[in-house]
Order: C-alpha cells, then structure tokens, then sequence
C-alpha cells in the first residue's frame, strides 16, 4: 500500500521527555506550575535551552498564549489543539508537518495538570445552553465514568467481552506499578478486587476506573537531522494518525467499537511501513479497563470482538508476551486528566532502555496509542530508535 | 404563561430575531441534593427550543432532510448528511430500542436522581439515537438487554420543560 505520508517516516526525532518532579498528589502545585517542571525537565534531557524553542504545543484553550509566557518563551509557531488526553500525540504529528515543512526547528509540548487538586486549574463546565447540556448533562452522564461504560455494555452484548476479561487489564497494569516507584497505586490485586470493589457506574467498578491526579509532562520534538547532534539516543517517529469522530457520546457513530482509532491506528500503520509483530512495547491509553481492549481490536491487533480473549491470561502482565503500559498506566500510575502525555514518555524512556526493573529487554519499537473525549478522538504513535 | 410569540414560517425569520425570541424564555432549575448549592439550568439554543417547545407538548421532535431523506438529532439547522439546508421538524413514533446502556452510582453534583439510575442509549424506530433515562424498571442489569423494545415517556422538569425519558414496552 503506497502511502504519499511514508515519506515523513523517521524525519523528526523525540530527543528530550521529562515529567514534573513527581506526580500523584500535589496540592502545593499549580497546572502551570507542573507545565514549568515538566518543560524544565524535557529540555535538560534534550541537552537544549529554552531559547532553542521556536514552537510550544500545549492543549486547551488560552494555552497557547498562557503555557509560553509562564515559561518565559516566545514561540513563532504555537498549537494548542484541544481532542482530549491524546492531544498530546496528535501535536506531534502536527510538529513533524511543521518541521519538515521548515515552519520551525525545536518543538516543545507540554502537559500539566492539577487533576486532583484543582490549583490553578481552568473552568471546565459546560455552558447552560451547549448541547452536552441540553441532551446529555440533564440525564445525569457523569463525563467518562458513564460516557466510556455505554461502549462497555454493547461490546458485552455484541461479542460477549466479559468483566472479568475488563479486570484482566488493571491487575495486569497494577503488576507494571508494582515495578515503578512513581506509581500511585502500587500493591497488587485479583481479578476478584477488581470485580468486588464499589461500582462507580455498572459496568465498571472503582478499579475498572484510571486514577485522578495531579502531574505535568513535556517532550521535545526536533529534526532528524538536529537529533544527530544531541545527547540522548533519539527516538524517531516512524509513523502518526489523528482522528475524530464525534464529540457527545450519544453521537458516537457505533458503540461496539473505535473508529477514530481505526482510522488513527491505520494511518500511524502505513505511514511506518511496520507489521504489528515488530511493535515491542504498546503504551494504551487506559482510562477505563475497557479502553485498550477496543484498542487492540481498532489498532488491527486482534480482531473486532477479540480484545477479551487477547488480554485474557495475564498477557500484557510483566513477563507476558505483550508487555503494555509499562509505567502502570492511568489506571494504576498516573491520570492527570490527559494521560496521553504520560504514555508518550514511557515509550521514549523504554525505547532508551532507561526504565530499570520495569524494562521491556530489547525495545526497540513502541506503538503509544491516547483517547480523547468520550472515544470521541484518537491519535497513534508508532516510535523506533531505528529508522528501517 | 405564554413565552414565545407565534414562529414565523421558515425562512423568514431573522436570526436576531430568533435569538431575541429563545433568550428570554428558559430557566429550568433542578433542585440540588443536600446542602449543596448548585443548580443545572437548561438553556436552549435558538436551533433546540422547538425541540423543548415540543417536548412540552408531549411530543418528541427530530428534524428530517428533505433532499437525503435522513432523520437526525440532535437539532441543526442543516443536514450532517449532506449539508443541505431543506429540512423540517417532524414527531417521532416514540418508539425505539434500547442501544445501550450503563446503571450510574456516582451523580455528578447538580443531578438530583437517587441513585443508582440508568442512563441509556436509545435508538429511535427513525434511526438517529439520543441519550436519555431509562425509567419505569429496576436499575438492575439482570433487568435489562441492550435492544430490548422501549417508549417514551415526558418528566416534566418545571413548568418550562418536559424531559423525553422511556421506559420498557411491556
């Protein structure tokens, strides 16, 4: 399949990722205080100044204005696309284009969130007269808790995806935790912990459910070319997709599985050139258990209706033959909010083979795959120390 | 009280004129549970209020594409199928199937609903699907099937505003 975006492949490198200085609970820290840590801490691990900067990539609205000044930075080139927690993936589709269309040189994207408590946070309440509102705020949707289960339910019925198959994936993510002194969530659990914690929303318990945290993260994006001349082993980007589907979830177009990620999954696919058993290491977006199961069937994995039986076994488990979220995930290491930055940097850190005990021996390519909204959008990653 | 002066045919109206007409109207206040001090306020657009004018009257409108022939919801002034602007409200049969659903133990803060309560996902027998409560059964998931038959049902919120709700097709 020829694809005229193949020629993109492996022309911009992630050369510098850092987070802020811990993540979890920071109640002495703002949202763009956690933007400063986190930007702080990618461009000393890219060996770059901020005065290298020309573009800053942040989500959400007034950031684009707001997230440079704090920094102290004037970019010629800004973008704050807002899709939800795998914005961050998107952007650096967005800085390769810019890049290799010469725009700029040194892409900063940064992330921080006070997700848990709240400091410095942006108003985030629908309008009265939105239509998330008016037809579905007024029956009590709760936001993702109830939004991410309305998929859960169908796939149920459809393929006869089981909650036990859904707590496959926390126990599974919680093992990966285990291995990661920055994690959360930390001591293991049973499938029956999992099914006997308090339900939030039928189908999902407490534990079927990512944390809600506070944290920043930041990667810098540059040339191939400039790469080369850096101290870190770059990280190259083999191949994007970006794609949105709806916004409410009453419009998603079919609820027993993930167009925007089959559109995202295939695009990031052809543009790398890559079969899926080349992908080492996945970093899935798991804002619910449920989440990654769909991913795996939309990302061509498995089949539709096989992400049950797939992450059956303990599969995706340390020592499993699919390692996935390797930092602990949203589930059991971090959620700010938009995790889709957290799972950028662990790629790039596993890729590096910087992730001691929690190491994927031999990484060497790393898919990292976000949700936005409400399976309303989705952007895929396909990353690789190597260019083939 | 009469809150909207007679529409004029379609077309006709400005979209000032339109707006001048929805801002006034509309203030559904929803009790909060507790002590707390929120409200949820339903405010319609000047392309939603014939939904809620309708909903009022006991009737669940969804508008239809006079050149594609599809339905869809939630109201637009255009076709999402084809752009085209030739299209008209028209009254659902109300009946549908349940698509999908969850059952909710954690309202958000301005829902007043004891808990647990079932928040669906209907497919209207026109085709387009809303979100909506499912009432009139338990909140139990051995109680209820995805497709199971359904119909609807008005709450009034105050005396502004009706909700489209359903229940199960006995």
């Amino acid at each position: 399949m020829r694809d005229g975006r193949t020629r993109l492949r492996g022309s911009v490198a992630i050369v510098g990722a850092g987070e802020s200085d811990w993540v979890g609970r920071l109640p002495n820290k703002s949202a763009l205080a956690l933007h400063m840590e986190a930007a702080h801490n990618a461009l000393a691990d890219a060996g770059l100044r901020k005065e290298d900067v020309d573009a800053v990539f942040t989500a959400g609205r007034n950031m684009a204005n707001e997230v440079p000044e704090y920094l102290g930075i004037r970019p010629r080139y800004v973008d704050s696309t807002q899709m939800g927690g795998c914005s961050f993936m998107a952007h650096v589709e967005h800085a390769m284009a810019g890049i290799v269309a010469g725009l700029f040189e040194v892409a900063l994207i940064t992330h921080g969130e006070s997700g848990y408590s709240r400091v410095g946070m942006p108003a985030t309440r629908w309008g009265d007269d939105s239509n998330n509102a008016q037809f579905e705020l007024i029956y009590g949707h709760a936001g993702p808790t109830t939004g991410y289960g309305l998929v859960a339910t169908r796939h149920m019925h459809v393929y006869g995806t089981t909650k036990e198959q859904m707590a496959e994936v926390a126990v599974a993510t919680r093992k990966w935790a285990a291995l990661n002194p920055r994690a959360f969530l930390r001591d293991p659990i049973t499938i029956d912990d999992v099914l006997s914690s308090r339900l939030i929303s039928w189908p999902f318990n407490l534990l079927d459910c990512c944390l809600v945290t506070d944290g920043g993260g930041a990667i810098v994006v540059t040339s191939a070319e400039r790469a080369k001349d850096l101290p870190k082993k770059p990280v190259y980007v083999l191949g994007t997709g970006e794609a949105v589907s709806h916004q409410m979830v009453s419009q998603m177009p079919n609820f027993d599985r993930w167009d925007a990620a089959i559109v995202s999954g295939a695009r990031a696919f052809s543009m790398a050139g890559i079969k899926h058993e080349d992908i080492d290491v996945c970093e899935l977006y798991d804002a619910f258990t449920i989440v990654p199961i769909l991913a795996l069937e939309a990302l061509g994995f498995c089949k539709p209706g096989e992400g049950g039986p797939f992450v059956s076994g303990q599969r995706t488990a340390p020592g499993g033959d699919f390692p996935m979220n390797t930092n602990g995930g949203g589930l059991s290491y971090t959620h700010t909010g938009m995790y889709g930055m957290f799972a950028i940097v662990e790629a790039v850190r596993q890729l590096r083979g910087e992730c001691g005990p929690r190491q994927v021996p031999d990484a060497k390519v790393a898919l990292c795959h976000g949700t936005g909204g409400t399976w309303s959008s989705a952007a895929t990653l396909i990353l690789s120390t190597e260019i083939p | 009280m009469r809150l909207f002066a007679r529409v004029p045919p379609r077309g006709q109206q400005s979209p000032a004129l339109i707006l001048l007409e929805s801002l006034p109207i509309t203030l559904a206040r929803m009790q909060t549970r507790g002590s707390e001090n929120r409200t949820l306020t339903l405010r319609p657009t000047p392309e939603t209020h014939p939904f809620w004018e309708a909903a009022k009257r006991r009737e669940l409108q969804i508008q239809q594409c006079h050149d594609c022939g599809a339905h869809y919801f939630y109201p637009r002034p255009m076709c999402p199928y084809c752009l085209s602007r030739n299209v008209a409200w028209v009254t659902c049969s109300g009946r549908g199937r349940l698509h999908t659903f969850v059952i909710n133990h954690r309202p958000p803060r301005h829902f007043p609903s004891d808990t647990p309560y079932i928040i669906g996902i209907v497919e209207l027998e026109e085709g387009p699907r809303l979100m909506t409560n499912i009432v009139g059964v338990e909140p139990d998931p051995k109680a209820l099937r995805c497709d199971m038959p359904v119909e609807v049902v008005f709450e009034d919120i105050d005396e502004n505003f009706a909700l489209p709700k359903f229940r199960p097709v006995p």
